[in-house]
């Protein structure tokens, strides 16, 4: 059952940019259920990858102020949609508890901004939080769209489902699955869907990125896949922005929130469906809001 | 004519005390229970592009060959997808030693010469520093007039499409709390 209070959401820096369409989706499908949601107030960056690769102490502390603002004694769970965001937050709260030495350096950290301390704040992303408190038999009850999409590939990425397990199982995950089954969606068995879709490479050592994300759609369109669904910013542009330098026919990449929020009688022009890159025209006309299908 | 040099490393080439500072690290305990037995290399998605492979690095950590690790491409091309860590039968936390290595090399300014990864940590950690969240044009723009300028016009196209669908966020991010944030980030550099 969902919290009565809902949740505190924690957007992200990509939500506010290539990944906007996760964040229009995720706040309409959350209204279709219900579900208030309210932002963290003044939220900093996670410090992702690059962070950690710097300097713990300050990676670390980046994640404790967020969470000690999550920290405001109304019980409400945090949710994290962007799955490297997700991982900080869990390996913060993971590393304080397992090391004195980091407990301290944290703790005195959080003292000198007189900031409070965070004991007991959940984190949560959405995907778990759709599973568990909304329920797959409550999600297919709600379906008022049909999908036209074709078969679908889940892709779940790294950091959401590893190395912590409460999002999904890490070897084959089918929670994403499960849910875009309950919405009238086939999906197939797609072995890569936790193989890393490199992150930041396609930044930085570009043709090695690139060709990360070229074998994970190729393998999904070998197996039949329309489309592919993501839970994670960064995944999606990575395999959204650059398949017309791989070869071979595009395939769309949505954030499964879009799908689900379709589904369930979203407003069209809320979910960022023209956001997408590759197989815009696809998007289109699976997504074209038609008079006699509107609840 | 090719550069011929030495492949092998000497013994005495080794540092075995810096090899028993490391492994007292937090999350790098386990090294010395590696079996060696290659998972991680063969799960690791980019073990293909690295001049020593994950189950190298674990090796030459244990030995003690530190320039060797430290300068090592591999840490930098590894994405942090945890594959390694999840899978090892040692319960060796390999994508934490990498950062450990990581941070190591940053801070002894160990890593390969005008190789973007690092640098754009090191702009990543700077700009978030000072504003308190990131944006992601900016940040991109400096990690490449810093390493090779001449990505930028691979970028263009990448840069239009952002563009174009309303993804490329033009404001300039940042926090109301930048003074607490940063007091919180000083103190815990003296904690350590």
């Amino acid at each position: 059952m969902p919290a009565s209070g809902g949740y505190l959401y924690f957007p992200g820096c990509s939500m506010r940019a290539t990944g906007v369409a996760y964040e229009e989706s995720l706040l309409e499908l959350f209204r279709v259920l219900g579900l208030p949601l309210e932002e963290l107030e003044d939220w900093n960056c996670c410090g992702a990858t690059s962070y950690m690769a710097v300097d713990e102490g300050s990676a670390l502390l980046l994640s404790a102020r967020n969470l000690s603002i999550a920290a405001d004694g109304s019980g409400r769970d945090v949710m994290s949609p962007c799955s490297a965001c997700y991982l900080a937050l869990r390996k913060t709260q993971d590393s304080v508890e397992h090391h004195p030495e980091i407990r301290a350096q944290v703790e005195a950290g959080l003292r000198a901004a007189e900031l409070r301390p965070f004991h007991g704040v959940k984190v949560r992303h959405p995907l778990e939080i759709l599973y568990n408190d909304v329920g797959v038999e409550a999600l297919r009850e709600k379906v008022v769209r049909k999908w036209r999409g074709g078969k679908i590939a889940c892709y779940y990425g790294c950091q959401a489902v590893r190395p912590y397990h409460e999002v999904d199982r890490p070897h084959n995950p089918m929670r994403m699955d499960e849910l875009m089954n309950a919405v009238g969606a086939q999906t197939i068995d797609y072995a890569l869907k936790t193989k890393c879709c490199g992150g930041s490479l396609t930044g930085t050592i570009h043709e090695v990125g690139v060709r990360l994300n070229e074998l994970l759609i190729r393998e999904a369109a070998r197996k039949g896949a329309g489309c592919m669904v993501t839970i994670c910013p960064l995944c999606q542009f990575n395999l959204d922005m650059y398949q017309a330098e791989m070869g071979g026919a595009e395939i769309p990449v949505l954030y499964f929130t879009q799908v689900l929020g379709w589904a369930l009688g979203g407003d069209g022009k809320k979910l960022g469906l023209k956001r997408s890159v590759a197989g815009a025209a696809a998007i289109r006309e699976w997504f074209e809001v038609r008079e006699e299908v509107r609840a | 004519m090719k550069h011929i040099a030495r492949t092998m490393k000497y013994q005495r080439e080794a540092d075995p005390e810096w090899s028993a500072r490391f492994r007292e690290l937090p999350g790098c305990e386990r090294i010395s229970s590696c079996i060696q037995c290659g998972t991680c290399s063969g799960t690791c998605p980019l073990s293909i592009y690295m001049d020593h492979t994950p189950r190298q690095i674990i090796a030459l950590i244990r030995e003690g060959f530190k320039e060797d690790a430290l300068g090592s491409r591999t840490i930098w091309l590894c994405a942090s997808c945890y594959s390694c860590t999840v899978e090892c039968p040692q319960q060796v936390r390999i994508t934490d030693v990498m950062y450990s290595l990581k941070r190591e090399a940053i801070r002894e300014k160990k890593y390969p010469a005008r190789f973007p990864i690092p640098i754009l940590a090191r702009e990543f950690y700077a700009f978030v520093r000072s504003r308190g969240r990131n944006s992601e044009i900016p940040v991109v723009l400096r990690m490449a007039l810093k390493s090779n300028p001449l990505v930028l016009l691979g970028m263009v196209r990448c840069g239009w499409n952002l563009l174009r669908t309303g993804r490329m966020s033009l404001r300039r991010e940042g926090i109301k709390g930048t003074a607490q944030l940063e007091k919180a980030l000083s103190a815990t550099k003296e904690a350590a």
